[in-house]
């Protein structure tokens, strides 16, 4: 796979008439729907560099998870992408904006993105950002297309911050409310509350990682608690104090869900569409907002229009003149300009 | 135009063609702090270490750290996306910046981000951040703060060349150590800085290295030991662990003195901003050495070596006739052999007016067209800081875009 390939995926985007960029299909039920009959593009795959003592790596975007962390992985690195997709692609994962459950402490996607190369509508080449790990010359497109689901341009290359893997990584188990757990360990990677317990995931060395975990009366277990699988699945964003009443909303209605305490984030999963619907109405009695990720294909992608809308259909309409690039996605309104 | 304390060096807030220059500086509160969520609300004009001060009872601070903290106000921190040398761990301003209440450049407000983990859409908390004033004027900033970490250990590591320093930044790296600082300083200024505050720096190094490790007690122990082996296989003459706060903060305070003890060398200098990846440092390192000399000037490096940030440091007399001729050839190719390694024009300075001409050093027309989109979204008249960042000409594909409704 290489320059030809992608010469090929240009002229291609350039003849179409509306354009949606697909890597695994794991997440294509995050936004609106695209119009029928829509030219599908891929785009290559394959790692093009990387230099464990940068701490970067520059991948093709259409390379899965679990390609590129397992080329990191025997360097005893990590770029962190969200490993409950590992068939998702590189690309697909950034401009779905998943940031995964290390997020507390490893913050979100988007600071991991150093250099973003995306095609244009018309078939154009350009990129954003730059190659180091620190940089900030010119605009932030990388962090514009993460989360952009690619409706500004297709995502065909990035370069991303690797880091370390941590020596020791352990799960545990605890009953202590998942606020008292927050102040009491030092910068945990995840909090999971279920409601009932919280299953906490520490990094860092084994003699820390030991004293956390008897200070703390947690409990070891074997591994990550179970992410609600259910068919019709939400994600839930709320201000970290309102998780706890959310949870009591949340456990009344008939749904299972995990939230990612001191983040934020509330997966949620029903057997059903309109269960999926009464989540969404109890995140919203908290004043947060809930993502469709799969199934519910009544329910509203967003629930709500999101905050600056004339911005950011201004951006879309500079980005996409024609209006090619995934219409329907986001709820942009076409020539705001 | 905004315009904070003024300590921008790349001249993002000078005013071009006479704009109307709103002054933050009296817009200095904390608004609001809330300790259960680390985040605290706070106008543009507080200074960056006011903020830390502010939240440092709660065990708490603000992690970005430019040497001008003292000085530098939150607002100028957001517009050029500042660093410093705590920001190799913790990342650079945008990753603490969760929410943004700005007035657009048509008077409009809106509040970017938020204080949820997502906000639907578009990111334009990202693309405000670092956009050097051209998108608007924030008002209200909503930062995250950082717990204190419950153990630091600050080191000192001495060394007889440069190349022997910078060859240990990338092996610690290499070996899997982030330490939270890793600063790197070379003979001139190391002697400089000792005679300016006695920080106990060694004389007589070629380089020296200062490196910070925090976290929890067993971790930090075990990388330190790290350092210190690797700093001794690469040639470190002596590896000092700092004893005690007091000592800690001597070593800091001679890192971050630095420009100030630069006047013992000359009285005018002109501080560069670039970064090489790290594995590049030695031979950019030698490069900018040469095109010193090669410009009969003197430059000293004091900078981010972890992160592969350099800070040249050309140093000089202005009532020399025709020094800043030598001055601007010699920070050109500096600018260009950073470029030439792989790096990017600057890493925590901004673009401003002073790299706005070599931005096509490092984009070519179609990236500097998808910029002035950007720009031209936010600000369809150019009224925000006009003429900053953006290079004329980088509005390239006007001809060339296709009527509306072509494809369609």
């Amino acid at each position: 796979m290489g320059v030809s390939d992608l010469d090929h995926v240009a002229e291609v985007i350039a003849a179409a008439n509306t354009v949606v960029a697909v890597g695994a299909g794991t997440h294509r039920d995050i936004g609106g729907a695209t119009p029928p009959g829509a030219t599908e593009v891929r785009v290559p795959s394959g790692i093009v560099s990387y230099e464990p003592a940068d701490m970067t790596v520059t991948v093709r975007a259409g390379t899965s998870v679990d390609e590129l962390e397992t080329a990191l992985a025997e360097h005893g690195q990590t770029c962190l992408l969200d490993p409950r997709a590992p068939a998702a692609t590189v690309g697909g994962t950034l401009a779905s904006g998943l940031s995964g459950h290390r997020r507390l402490r490893f913050g979100p996607v988007r600071d991991r993105v150093l250099e973003v190369r995306f095609l244009t509508g018309d078939g154009r080449l350009a990129k954003g950002g730059g190659p180091t790990v620190k940089n900030v010359t010119g605009y932030d497109l990388p962090r514009l297309f993460v989360g952009s689901l690619g409706t500004l341009g297709v995502i065909v290359q990035v370069t991303l911050r690797t880091q370390p893997r941590s020596e020791c990584s352990s799960w545990s188990v605890g009953n202590s409310a998942p606020e008292w757990l927050r102040a009491h360990l030092f910068r945990p990677v995840c909090l999971a509350w279920d409601g009932r317990r919280t299953h906490v995931l520490l990094e860092g060395h084994p003699d820390d990682v030991a004293a956390e975990v008897a200070s703390a009366s947690l409990e070891p277990v074997d591994g990550p608690p179970s992410w609600p699988a259910d068919s019709h699945r939400g994600r839930a964003s709320v201000r970290p104090a309102a998780i706890a009443s959310l949870g009591s909303r949340l456990d009344a209605l008939d749904c299972t869900w995990l939230a990612e305490d001191g983040v934020g984030t509330v997966h949620i999963g029903t057997a059903t569409e309109a269960a999926l619907g009464e989540a969404r109405i109890a995140v919203e009695a908290e004043s947060g907002w809930m993502l469709r990720e799969a199934g519910a294909p009544g329910l509203d992608p967003f629930g709500r229009t999101p905050a600056n809308l004339d911005v950011m259909s201004r951006i879309k309409d500079a980005f996409d003149p024609a209006g090619k690039l995934n219409p329907g996605r986001l709820p942009y309104v076409p020539n705001a300009a | 135009m905004a315009r904070g304390s003024g300590t921008g060096l790349a001249g993002g807030a000078t005013p071009i063609d006479d704009p109307i220059v709103i002054v933050t500086t009296q817009m200095n509160r904390v608004l609001e702090i809330d300790v259960e969520a680390r985040v605290a609300w706070v106008e543009p004009g507080l200074l960056n270490l006011d903020l830390t001060r502010a939240v440092a009872h709660l065990g708490l601070h603000y992690a970005p750290d430019p040497s001008s903290q003292q000085a530098c106000t939150i607002g100028g921190n957001v517009a050029t996306n500042a660093g410093g040398p705590h920001c190799l761990a913790a990342g650079v301003t945008s990753a603490h910046i969760l929410a943004l209440d700005v007035v657009l450049a048509d008077g409009s407000v809106a509040r970017l981000g938020a204080l949820e983990p997502d906000a639907a859409g578009l990111d334009l908390r990202g693309c405000f951040v670092g956009s050097e004033g051209t998108m608007g004027i924030a008002t209200r900033i909503a930062v995250r703060l950082q717990p204190n970490p419950p153990c630091v250990r600050t080191l000192l590591l001495d060394f007889t060349s440069i190349d022997a320093a910078a060859a240990t930044v990338s092996a610690i790296i290499a070996a899997g150590i982030v330490p939270s600082a890793l600063e790197m300083m070379d003979a001139r200024i190391t002697q400089a800085v000792e005679d300016f505050v006695g920080a106990g720096y060694p004389r007589d190094a070629e380089a020296v290295l200062l490196a910070e490790i925090d976290g929890l007690h067993a971790g930090v122990e075990a990388a330190v030991a790290v350092v210190d082996r690797v700093g001794r296989e690469h040639g470190a003459r002596n590896v000092r662990v700092a004893e005690d706060a007091a000592e800690r903060a001597l070593l800091w305070k001679g890192r971050k003195s630095a420009f100030g003890a630069i006047a013992r060398i000359k009285p005018d200098y002109y501080l560069h901003d670039a970064v090489v990846p790290r594995t590049r440092l030695v031979e950019v390192l030698h490069e900018v050495y040469k095109i010193a000399a090669s410009n009969d000037l003197i430059v000293v490096n004091v900078f981010h070596a972890g992160d592969g940030n350099l800070h040249p440091i050309l140093v000089f007399d202005a009532r020399e006739p025709g020094v800043w001729d030598r001055v601007h050839a010699a920070g050109e190719a500096i600018i260009r052999a950073c470029v030439a390694a792989g790096g990017v024009l600057s890493g925590e300075h901004g673009i401003g007016l002073e790299k706005r001409d070599f931005m096509p050093l490092v984009f070519n027309e179609d990236d500097l067209d998808a910029q002035a989109r950007l720009r031209d979204a936010f600000d369809p008249d150019g009224r925000a800081n006009p003429q900053k960042v953006l290079p004329r000409g980088s509005r390239c594909g006007e001809a060339m875009r296709v009527p509306e409704g072509a494809w369609v």
